[in-house]
This record gives structure tokens, sequence and C-alpha cells, in this order.
């Protein structure tokens, strides 16, 4: 039994990296956002499963916050912005797909290596979950740094928060407020984008950030 | 607790809190302005009675300690003067037409969100109370920055909200390896993440694990104090946003983000497995320090000028606790206060400035001594002060610095000072235009309010002059208690 609760989390952990990468390639605006939803929905379930091996409750709060709220809400809103600012055509180019994903594995091999060598006396569950987490987050990073689109730049950046959810659940025992405020954090930070994006797209026409490079203030 | 009848820490979060709430619902600007003086006043007034008279027992969230409450004070001290400067700064926006009354209502509100969030996140003995602190007032400055709604406010609050964001993911990754490493000594649950719990039992924590939290932790709340190379949102937010932004974000903002990262060093300090946290922070003040130096030359817009500054200047502070000791944390901690006292008067300064002159471009600002003589000699004493000639305070915590260090490690003092020189030629350079010479720009008369500006050119000054003993005895403790 202990082993299948092990193994099970760790394949939903290892689903959550893959389908990380699975964003990175992403070139389409509705295609990331649909990967970005299995993601929170995985997410959901990781969630869900660390608050059954740990019997840990209040975990399946959190679960049900990713799932209704990322999994739904916002891929939903992110939608409706893309169509009402027309951008749904647009592809990215920015580096290749092939570097990309060689970064991505350097990135998880990284945190592999720092993460496993720094935590031998915990327990396995928590130990890999970790490991998974900074992953996840690396590769968030890695996303937001190779998208110049801000819609993908916010993708990428929710990315990385599930990494932190992640990290959050699979520390045992760990306060139930820092739960709250991560999705707290990231209903206000959609917020935020949320005007961002509308006002960019009032002033600029376009949510292309080498738009808003133009306008850097060392070179009026 | 104390013998006032009223709990000064409470009144400390719940008056911003409380102000933000009616600020968001009231109209007119004569009467808001006054009302988020009033608050702000108010504030520090409870600040002060925190001070003078006792303290509450650390409890499972909030803690006032000797460290933290140098920071409250100066925290609404700055935050109140920046206020007053505030309704004359604002009453000219509003009649130029770049802030309308809907937004100027918004933006009293988030002035003292902001405030509410770090008071917070400086009272909090509680790391993710800390973390969810530091974050509200990260969230409320990216809608500040981008208020004016500008190609270039937009771009700047943008970068601040990625760059931002991303530093405070770290740190929180590096909040819940924290809790990991305490998890097996302290025990499961909120025990865990109290921060005088945490710091009583840290020699038992894993050593390693703590290393990798802390590394994570610096870079995090790092990005927030600016340090090289993680500074590229700084100028931008400090150059785009309403002035008294700009004086806040150098004057408090950073140093909340800084006392965050001090609360983690000392931790790491407790574990005797940890690893030496000075050589890191000596390198990235360092490299802050030489990097804003050389920059400090291509400026051309006023206030990136002294954004750019600022990180020169949170880099010589994050240098001198880095360094460690009774005498660098001495020279670190009164640097910080009078940083903070002295960049905020510049900006007081310099937004008038560029009120009056209508643009932030230093080629058309000039002769401001003889056109404007108040406004144009407290600049020159406020970049005298910033570039730390005597007798202004900071010349008295640089020279601290230098001649504690140079004993200890004369190398890195010799890149210290060429640091403080390259940024001195800087300061003085761009002065002398903007101060002497032929008069540039239009010359319509100054509506400042000079209060704010004179009270911490004052203080900066009567510091280099004279530092009251009850005062000395104080910072010596926290320098002491800094390790």
């Amino acid at each position: 039994m202990g082993d299948l609760t092990f193994d099970i989390a760790h394949m939903l952990a290892g689903g959550l990296v893959l389908l990380s990468f699975v964003m990175l390639y992403q070139d389409r605006l509705y295609a990331l956002l649909n990967v970005y939803a299995l993601h929170a929905v995985v997410l959901a379930a990781s969630v869900a499963w660390q608050a059954f091996a740990q019997d840990a409750p209040h975990l399946y709060v959190t679960a049900a916050i990713a799932l209704a709220f990322k999994a739904v809400v916002i891929p939903t809103a992110l939608h409706r912005i893309i169509r009402r600012l027309g951008i749904h055509r647009e592809i990215e180019t920015v580096g290749g797909v092939g570097p990309t994903m060689l970064a991505g594995m350097g990135l998880v091999a990284l945190s592999l290596a720092v993460m496993l060598r720094i935590t031998p006396e915990a327990e396995p569950l928590a130990r890999e979950d970790l490991a998974f987490a900074l992953s996840v987050v690396l590769l968030g990073l890695l996303m937001m740094v190779t998208r110049r689109n801000a819609v993908s730049q916010v993708v990428g950046f929710m990315s990385l928060e599930n990494g932190l959810v992640l990290a959050a659940a699979g520390a045992k025992g760990m306060p139930l407020v820092v739960e709250i405020s991560v999705a707290f954090s990231i209903l206000i930070a959609f917020i935020v984008i949320g005007i961002f994006l509308f006002r960019i797209r009032e002033r600029f026409d376009t949510v292309d950030l080498h738009a808003l490079d133009r306008f850097r203030g060392e070179r009026r | 607790m104390n013998g006032l009848g009223f709990d000064a820490v409470a009144a400390v979060l719940l008056l911003p809190l409380a102000g933000a709430a009616l600020l968001a619902v009231l109209p007119g600007y004569r009467l808001t302005a006054r009302l988020n003086v009033l608050v702000s006043g108010l504030t520090l007034a409870a600040a002060l009675a925190l001070v003078l008279d006792g303290r509450p027992e650390p409890g499972t969230y909030l803690l006032v300690d000797d460290l933290n409450i140098v920071f409250i004070v100066l925290n609404t001290f700055v935050g109140f003067t920046t206020s007053v400067f505030s309704a004359s700064y604002i009453g000219h926006e509003l009649e130029s037409g770049r802030l309308t009354p809907t937004y100027l209502r918004f933006y009293h509100a988030m002035y003292q969100v902001m405030m509410f969030g770090m008071n917070l996140a400086l009272v909090a003995n509680n790391i993710g109370l800390m973390w969810v602190a530091v974050e509200l007032a990260t969230l409320t400055t990216v809608l500040m920055v981008g208020i004016y709604r500008t190609h270039e406010a937009l771009e700047a609050a943008w970068k601040y909200f990625i760059l931002g964001s991303v530093g405070i993911a770290l740190a929180l990754f590096g909040t819940i390896l924290v809790y990991m490493a305490a998890r097996p000594v302290v025990g499961e649950g909120m025990d865990a993440m109290v921060w005088t719990v945490l710091l009583e039992r840290a020699a038992g924590f894993d050593p390693a694990l703590v290393n990798v939290a802390f590394v994570f932790l610096l870079l995090g709340y790092g990005t927030k104090v600016g340090l090289a190379p993680l500074h590229a949102w700084l100028p931008d937010a400090h150059a785009e946003g309403p002035t008294p932004i700009s004086a806040v974000l150098s004057g408090l903002l950073l140093n909340v983000a800084l006392y965050a990262v001090l609360r983690f060093k000392l931790l790491l300090a407790a574990n005797p497995g940890g690893i030496a946290t000075g050589p890191l922070m000596v390198t990235m003040g360092l490299a802050s320090v030489l990097l804003a130096a050389v920059m400090l030359y291509r400026r051309r817009d006023i206030k990136r000028l002294f954004a750019y500054s600022s990180i020169e200047h949170m880099g010589i502070i994050v240098f001198a606790f880095g360094m460690g000791g009774p005498l660098a944390n001495f020279a670190g901690l009164l640097h910080m206060v009078m940083h903070s006292l002295t960049k905020s008067a510049i900006f007081f300064a310099v937004g008038h400035v560029a009120q009056i002159k209508g643009t932030q471009r230093m080629s058309e600002i000039g002769g401001l001594t003889e056109t404007h003589p108040w406004l144009g000699w407290s600049l020159v004493l406020g970049v005298v002060a910033i570039a730390g000639l005597p007798p202004m305070g900071i010349f008295m915590s640089e020279f601290l610095l230098v001649s504690s260090t140079f004993a200890r490690a004369p190398v890195l003092t010799v890149i210290l000072v060429a640091g403080l020189l390259l940024a001195f030629g800087a300061l003085l350079m761009r002065l002398n235009g903007l101060a002497f010479g032929e008069p540039k720009g239009a010359t319509a008369p100054a509506h400042a309010s000079y209060v704010p500006m004179f009270a911490h050119l004052a203080l900066v000054l009567a510091a280099g002059l004279f530092l009251p003993g009850p005062v000395v005895a104080w910072f010596q403790n926290v320098a002491a208690l800094l390790g």
C-alpha cells in the first residue's frame, strides 16, 4: 500500500513536469491555454492525493481551489481576453524548440541533483515532490524567458506558481495559511494582469512585449 | 501589554487598513489628501508609542523586537512625510490633468494599503505571513507605478511586475524549504513557521536544506532589494511612477525586503553547519555598488539617476551587513536610515523640479539655484549628502564602514571605495549642470512643500554632527543582535 501511495504521487508530480515541457513548445495561444488547464487539473489531483496520503483534509481545499480557479476560471477568462484582443492567430518565434527543450532538460537535471542531495533524511514522498516542484518552477521561469507575448508570459508565471503549490503540499503539515495565500495571491496577480492587458491593448494594439521595449526610458 | 490602554501594534496595522477603506470611498482631492496625511501621522504616533512604551510578547503572527522597531519607526516616519509631500505634488498632477479624480482616489487607497503591507512585513513573526505582506506591498506598488498609463509607465510596471513576481516566487520556495528544515526539529504545524521558535531551534536544522533555502531567499528578496544583477526593474519603476512612490520605493520598500534577508541571515548564523552568508552578501553588494556607479554616468533622466544611486546605496548597506561584526552592522544600520531620509528628501525636491520644468530630462533642467533658490539649494544639500560629503550623516556611516572593514578586508574595501568615488564624481557632475550655470527650462514659481524635505535633511545633518547617546546605544544593541 505504501508503495502504491508513493507511486501515484510520483506519477502525478512527474506528469506535472511533463506538462511543463509540453507548454514549452506550444506556439499557439489557445493550445497553450489548454495545456495550462490540464496542468492545473493534474496539480489538483496531485494535491488531493497528498491530502489523502498525509491524511491532511485541509489540502483538499487547496486542490479544489486549484481545480476550480486555475483549471476553469483563469483559462476561460484568458480565452476571452485573447479573443477580444484578436491575437489568437499569433505565433511566437523566440528561440528554437530544440534548444529550449534541451535547456529544460538541463534545468530538471539540475533541480533533481540539488534537491535529492540536500534532503537525504526527509521521507521519499516529500523529497521527490520537492524535486519535481523545483523542476516545474524552473521550467516556468524558462518559459517566461523564452516568450515575448504578454499572455504566454503570464501563463508561464502561473505554471511556476503551480510548482510552488506542489512544493507547499508536499511539505507535510505545512499550515493552511500558506496555501490560501498562494491561491489568493494568484487571484490578485490575475486581476493585476487583466488590468495591464487591457491597458496594453488600449495603448499599443499589441500585447507583444517587443512593442513595449521601444519605449524604454533612456532611448527617448 | 502597555500602560496606555491600547495595542500599539494593532494600531500600526489597522490604521492604514481603515484609512485605505475610507480613502477608497471618499471623494474630493483636498479632503482625501488631508486624510491621507492624518492617517499616516496617526500611524507614526502609534509606532512611536511602540518605542516608548512596552512591547507585546511575541505571538504566533506578530513580533516587536529591537531589530524591527528601527525599521517600523523609519517606515512610518517617511510614510508620514511623504504623505505631506504627496498632498502638494498630487494637487499639481490633478491640475495638469495627468491624474483624474478617480485615479486619485485609487492612488490614496493604494498608498495606505502599501503602508499596511510594509508594516505587516516588518512586524510579522511568521515567515509565511511576512511573505504574504511583501507580496501585497509589491502588488500595490506595481499598480501605483503604472498609474499614469503612459507607454513608459506601463512598460515599467510590467517589468517590475514580472521581475518582482519571479523574485517573490523564489522567496516562497525558500520559505517552504525553511519549513521543511524546521519540521523534523520543531514538529508539524504553525510553530515551524514562527520566526522566534525557528531561531531558538535553528541549531538542529539540516544544514544543507537551510543553505539552499537561504540562496533562494537571498535571490528572491534580493530582487526586491534591487541587488545586481536582479535590479533591472528598479530604475524604470522609480522613473515612471508618481514621485511620492519613487520616494517610498527607495526609502522604504527596499528596506523591507532587506529586513527579510536579514531575518533569514540570523537564522543561518544560528545554525553551526550553515554556509557563511557574509561572502554572498558582500559579493552582491559590491557588484551593485560598482554597476550602479558606472551606470550613473550615462543617465539622462533625473529620476533614473537617483534610482541608480539607490542601487548603489543598497549595495553599500548589504555589503556592510555581509561583513558583519558590531561596527560594520552599526554602519550598515546607520547608512540605511540616512539613505532612506536623504533619498526621499531628494525625490521630494526632484518631484517639484520635474513638475515646474515639465520634464525629467537633465539636459533641459539647469540653474535651479538661481531660478528657484529654496528648491535648488535643498537639492544641492541632498546630493551633497547622498554623495557622502561631510558633515552629513551618510559621510559618517560610510566613513565608519570603510574604516572598520579596512583592517579586515583591505582589498574589498579598496573596491568599495573605488565604487563610492566613481558615484561621487557622477553625482557632482550632474549636480553642477542641474543646480548651477545658465537657467534652462520653464521658470514658473514653485508651489512646493518644503517642510518634509527640510525635516529629512535636518535629521541627516544632525546625525552627521552629533548622534545622541540613547540612539547610539540603541543601534549598538541592534548591531550586536545582528551578529
